[in-house]
Order: structure tokens, then C-alpha cells, then sequence
């Protein structure tokens, strides 16, 4: 197994050196890596099997760097993996993409359905209360006066106005999937419901069964109706819309791979609602999560725990089960803190080792896009006719985005391997962007703006956002509101967000009163006189 | 040197009598005042109390009259001819030091060195 991942090794460095030399030195820390475990494995092979992390790490960063390379380089002979290989986390993404997409739309219709329903209950029942006099007892009723007809207007103002104000309020295309029903909008509905069952009653035994004939009543009646329906959408207003407006709660969310934290303000919401407010901002204040940047400290968290194996030899049987296990834990440490780490300098050496090429590589980046930049200009409209261009040296923005991309294709991917993004951007991703830049008169530096710093997630392909794939872990109930101290996790496939929740203090604010003459100033002197 | 407000003041000081130099139409003394009650007392660099707002040496001419009698850099000025200089204006003081029928003037003056010389030649 120990000459395996040194076989390896050479097979990669070899294809690799028909590339530029820098790919060399890169290849060559690989390797020089490699062989580090590698030897590190040796010592250990002798007393027992070599350890199976250094050897799986390796292989799993030689398929990263292969599968990235897939394009403006010539690619090797693979030795492990396959271009097209899944990892595990691919295969729980599409299986939990198949799963929700099925559960959220059953669950999505059969409230779309509900509240469908309810509606035309809520608008027909006005209409309802009009008509059904005439339809049922239509001899007995008195006619209807003026002022009957008058509440006629009235009525159906008022609902031209209902209808107009639950359009605003919520008919709109949802915009999350929350795990539970959403407190408020039920109770509501259920509260419409109630409301609407109890006039109905009193309508059915009073008014039908004793065929009332004052029409008069029966149209004040559909107008009370009318009106108490609006003070329950302005009760939905308040309850949905307006109170959590008021921010009561600051919360700090902090991304569980790389630490990188932001605070919020929220008001009074339940923690599905905060949940989702605080996902909405992630997608655009965040950086994009990058799982490539985090595999140096996990290299080096490999290397030490490979660097330790602890035996028995007193042989099985000889210690309790808990004092073999204590003695065991406290020898690994004990020898961890005598053997003398150099691995603070190690790091030291290479960040700045990492730094200096970065700032390189972005310099070299930077000039051939500013040289690129000026092989294309905006034909202006009367060049055409003053000079007559052939129609072949006319561009569109795409074709002249292909025109100047490959002058600048190999620095700008040499930037993206050195900072680890280079699968974050595709080849014609770059290439639309870039027409993008020239179709709107974008300076080189606003075009590199988006490759030099990473953004917010939105800015990448679909594929980055993984919106479908949250889950909201709480140990209170995910309907309870937020409190003061609350902590709950929102967890992605790769990573999780930590939110903690503090109430934003009461703030007492006195006064105090200048007199505008009070302000008043002597001279401070200290003079010196000879005499 | 610090004073209680409300108590009399009590200092060890020295006399000095200075006879004024004539210069051409000037009598002059040979050494420079600063402090006074209208000035800022804080910037005194030679008092130990910085609110202290009495009239001290800010500088002696080397062979002047003054240096010649024995004052010295820091001084506090306690009396003038018998006239008060601990509650004074700079101007007041400038004054009393500069009349013009006067040759001589007898100062009374105080400084650090002279109470740790009474205390060491009490002990």
C-alpha cells in the first residue's frame, strides 16, 4: 500500500510536466507531501498497517485537482478517480432534491386549495345574503327604498376594495417553504371561517327560516358583513405584515466552516420566519461557501492525529476498559506536547509563501486584461458610413468577447487555481461576463472585480445557491417565537449557520437643555514680563 | 507653598534686596515675572500647586542686579516693599517692581529649598 500512493505520485507529476513549470513546483509540493506521509507511514508499517487517512486525503485532492481541470489545460493520465465520479455529498443532493420536490408541492397545493376555497366562501357569502331573499321568498319581501339601494353601492364598493386588499396581501407567489404551518395565517383563516360559519347561522335561522321581509335589514346585514371582513384584513395586516416590522431581536449568524459571521435585526418573529429572513440575507450579504479553501487545515488536522499511534503492551485484559481508554487518551497527549511542533512555522512559511503568488499572479492578471481591453472598442454609429468597415470586422458583444478571451484565458485561470475558485467559474461563465463588461462600457478593473473577490452566493451559477436544501434544527419549537438566548442551526449539505438570538436593549434616552447664550469663553493667558 | 482657603498663608522666605540698574532711561531689574490671578494658572511650570495663582521667576538674567542678589529661577514672589504679591494681577505686579521713583526694591520670596533647610536644620 506504501508504494502505492508513491506510484501515484509519479504518474501525476510526470503528466503534469508537459504544462508550464510553475505547475512543476506545484506537483512538486504535492508530491514532496506525499512522500512526507508516505515516510511517515513507513515508520509505523513495521509495527502495524499503515494508516488509511493520509492515504484517502491524497486521493481525494488528486481527484479534486483532476476534475477541475477542464479546460485550457491538457489533462493526465487519472490514477484513482474518474472525471465523472460522484462524491457522497452529489448523491445525498439529488436525492434530497427528488424527495422535497415531490413533498413540497403536495403540501403547497393542499394549502393552495384550502385558501382557495375559503375565499369564495368570504366573497360569495355577501352576495349570497343579497340574492337569496329574491330567489326564495320573493313575493314577501317589501321593496327596496333608496336607501336600500344605497347600501347596494356600498356593498359592492366594499368588496371591490376586499378584493383589491387580499390580492395585495396575499396573493403572491410564495417565496419559501417553511416545515411547519404558519401560525398566524392559520389562525386566521381559521378565525374567517368562524366568522363567516356564525353569520351564516344566524342568517339560516333567523332571517330564511322566519323569511324575513324586511330586505332593508337583510341588505345592512350583508353590509355589517362586509364591513367586519375588512377589520379582519386589517387585523391580517397588522399580524403578518406590521409587527414584526419593528426590530426587537439582533441576531448573530455565523458560518460553521470558515467563521464568517454577520449580525441582523429582527422583530418579533417566530423562528421558521427568522429562519427564512435570515437564509434570504445569507444569499446576499455571505461570501460564496467554498470547500476548497477549507482543505488545508483539514490536511493538517490529518497530519497529526497520522503522526501518533498509541499500543498496549501489557497485552488485552490487564487494565479496566475506561482506564485503558483514560491512559491511552492522556499518553497521546502528553506525547503530542513533547514532540517538538514546527507546525506553527510550517504554516507561517507557507502563507506568505501563498501570498506572494497571489499577488503575482493577480498582477500578471491584471495587465494582460488591461491589455485585452484595449484591442476592442465601441464602433461609434457614423464610423460605419465614413470609413465602411467590411461587415466582417463587425462584432457583436459575444463575438468580441471571444475575440479578446483567449489573450487573456491563461492568466486569469493560473489566478483562479492560486486562490482555489476555478470551480466556481465556468469557461462560459467568464466568456458572458466578459460581454457583459464590454456590451456595458465596463473598465478592465470592474471586470476582474468579480474573480478577485469572492461574492455574495447569488452572484454564482444555480447550481452554487442549493436553496432547496435547508434544514432547520431547534431545540424549541420552530412556531415558538424568538426569545432572548435562543440558538438554532441551519443546516446546508457542507456547511451550517449558527444563529443566536439577543434582545436589543431597552434604551433609555434623558435630555439636556443648552441655553444657546450659555456659551460663553475667557481667555487662558500666561503672559511673561521682564522687569 | 500650598495654601487652605480661609487660612493665612505661612511660607519660610528669604529677603532679597535688588537694586534696580539703570539702562539708559530704564530701571531694570534683571529677572521676568509670570502668574497673577487673571492668568492660567496651570501653565506655571514652576509652581507645585497648579492652582496657583501667585507671581514667580521665569527667568534671571545672568549678572544682573537680580541674579547678583541671590534670586533665583522659580521663585515665588510673597511681597514687594512691603505690598502684597500673592493676590495680584500680572499687570498689578508689573507695577509694583517697575515705579519709577524707587532704586531699590526688597523682595520677599520663597522657595522649596528653604523650608527642607529649616526642616534639616531643625532635626
Amino acid at each position: 500500500m506504501d508504494t502505492e500512493s508513491t506510484y501515484s505520485g509519479y504518474s501525476y507529476y510526470s503528466g503534469r510536466s508537459r504544462g508550464s513549470h510553475r505547475h512543476g513546483e506545484r506537483s512538486r509540493d504535492h508530491h514532496k507531501s506525499r512522500s512526507k506521509d508516505g515516510s511517515r507511514s513507513e515508520k509505523s508499517v513495521t509495527i502495524n498497517a499503515p494508516p488509511a487517512e493520509p492515504l484517502l486525503g491524497d486521493s481525494s485532492v488528486l481527484g479534486e485537482e483532476v476534475q477541475d481541470d477542464n479546460w485550457g489545460e491538457t489533462t493526465t493520465a487519472v490514477t484513482g478517480t474518474s472525471e465523472h465520479s460522484l462524491s457522497q455529498e452529489d448523491i445525498v443532493r439529488i436525492t434530497k432534491d427528488l424527495e422535497d420536490s415531490v413533498g413540497l408541492d403536495c403540501r403547497r397545493y393542499f394549502s393552495l386549495t384550502l385558501a382557495v376555497v375559503l375565499g369564495l366562501l368570504v366573497f360569495l357569502t355577501p352576495l349570497a345574503f343579497l340574492a337569496l331573499p329574491h330567489l326564495l321568498w320573493p313575493d314577501k319581501l317589501l321593496v327596496c327604498g333608496t336607501a336600500c339601494e344605497g347600501l347596494f353601492i356600498s356593498v359592492a364598493f366594499k368588496l371591490l376594495i376586499l378584493l383589491l386588499a387580499v390580492w395585495a396581501l396575499f396573493f403572491r407567489a410564495p417565496r419559501a417553504g417553511l416545515p411547519r404551518v404558519f401560525v398566524f395565517r392559520a389562525l386566521l383563516a381559521v378565525l374567517v371561517l368562524l366568522f363567516v360559519v356564525s353569520y351564516w347561522l344566524f342568517y339560516g335561522v333567523r332571517i330564511m327560516d322566519s323569511q324575513d321581509e324586511n330586505y332593508q335589514g337583510i341588505v345592512q346585514y350583508a353590509v355589517s358583513l362586509v364591513d367586519a371582513l375588512l377589520f379582519i384584513h386589517y387585523l391580517a395586516i397588522v399580524l403578518l405584515e406590521l409587527r414584526q416590522l419593528q426590530p426587537a431581536f439582533s441576531v448573530c449568524v455565523t458560518r460553521s466552516t470558515d467563521g464568517e459571521t454577520r449580525h441582523y435585526n429582527l422583530g418579533q418573529l417566530s423562528i421558521q420566519r427568522a429562519a427564512l429572513a435570515i437564509i434570504e440575507n445569507y444569499y446576499r450579504d455571505f461570501s460564496v461557501h467554498n470547500p476548497a479553501l477549507l482543505t488545508a487545515s483539514k490536511s493538517r488536522a490529518a497530519k497529526h492525529l497520522a503522526g501518533l499511534k498509541v499500543y498496549n503492551v501489557d497485552g488485552p485484559g490487564n487494565n479496566a476498559a475506561t482506564g485503558l481508554a483514560h491512559s491511552q487518551s492522556r499518553a497521546m497527549i502528553a506525547a503530542a506536547a513533547r514532540r517538538r511542533d514546527t507546525n506553527h512555522n510550517e504554516l507561517y512559511y507557507e502563507e506568505a509563501e501563498h501570498e506572494r503568488r497571489v499577488r503575482k499572479r493577480k498582477a500578471r492578471l491584471v495587465v494582460a486584461v488591461e491589455e485585452a481591453f484595449t484591442h476592442v472598442k465601441r464602433m461609434q454609429e457614423d464610423e460605419q458610413q465614413q470609413q465602411k468597415k467590411a461587415p466582417g470586422d463587425v462584432m457583436d458583444p459575444r463575438e468580441a468577447a471571444q475575440a479578446i478571451f483567449p489573450s487573456m484565458a491563461r492568466s486569469l485561470q493560473k489566478y483562479l487555481r492560486t486562490t482555489r475558485q476555478q470551480h466556481c467559474h465556468s469557461m462560459e461563465s467568464i466568456q458572458q461576463h466578459l460581454a457583459f463588461c464590454i456590451t456595458n462600457n465596463m473598465t478592465p478593473k470592474a471586470f476582474l472585480e468579480s474573480y478577485l473577490t469572492p461574492g455574495p452566493t447569488l452572484q454564482y451559477g444555480r447550481e452554487r445557491w442549493l436553496a432547496r436544501q435547508w434544514t432547520l434544527v431547534s431545540e424549541a419549537s420552530v412556531t415558538s417565537g424568538l426569545k432572548e438566548g435562543a440558538i438554532f442551526l441551519l443546516k446546508c449539505i457542507d456547511f451550517s449557520l449558527v444563529v443566536t438570538a439577543k434582545r436589543i436593549p431597552y434604551i433609555q434616552l434623558s435630555e439636556e437643555f443648552i441655553d444657546p447664550k450659555s456659551h460663553k469663553f475667557v481667555l487662558r493667558l500666561q503672559s511673561e514680563t521682564s522687569v | 507653598m500650598s495654601f487652605i482657603p480661609g487660612q493665612p498663608v505661612t511660607a519660610v522666605v528669604q529677603r532679597i534686596e535688588i537694586r534696580k540698574l539703570r539702562q539708559g532711561e530704564h530701571l531694570i531689574l534683571g529677572f521676568s515675572i509670570g502668574g497673577g490671578i487673571d492668568q492660567d494658572p496651570g501653565q506655571n511650570p514652576f509652581s507645585e500647586d497648579k492652582s496657583d495663582k501667585g507671581i514667580y521667576v521665569t527667568r534671571v538674567t545672568p549678572e544682573g542686579p537680580a541674579e547678583v542678589a541671590g534670586l533665583m529661577m522659580g521663585d515665588k514672589v510673597m511681597q514687594v516693599n512691603g505690598w502684597d504679591m500673592t493676590m495680584v494681577t500680572h499687570d498689578q505686579a508689573r507695577k509694583r517692581l517697575t515705579k519709577k521713583n524707587e532704586d531699590v526694591v526688597r523682595l520677599l520670596v520663597t522657595r522649596k529649598s528653604l523650608e527642607q533647610a529649616v526642616k534639616h536644620s531643625m532635626m
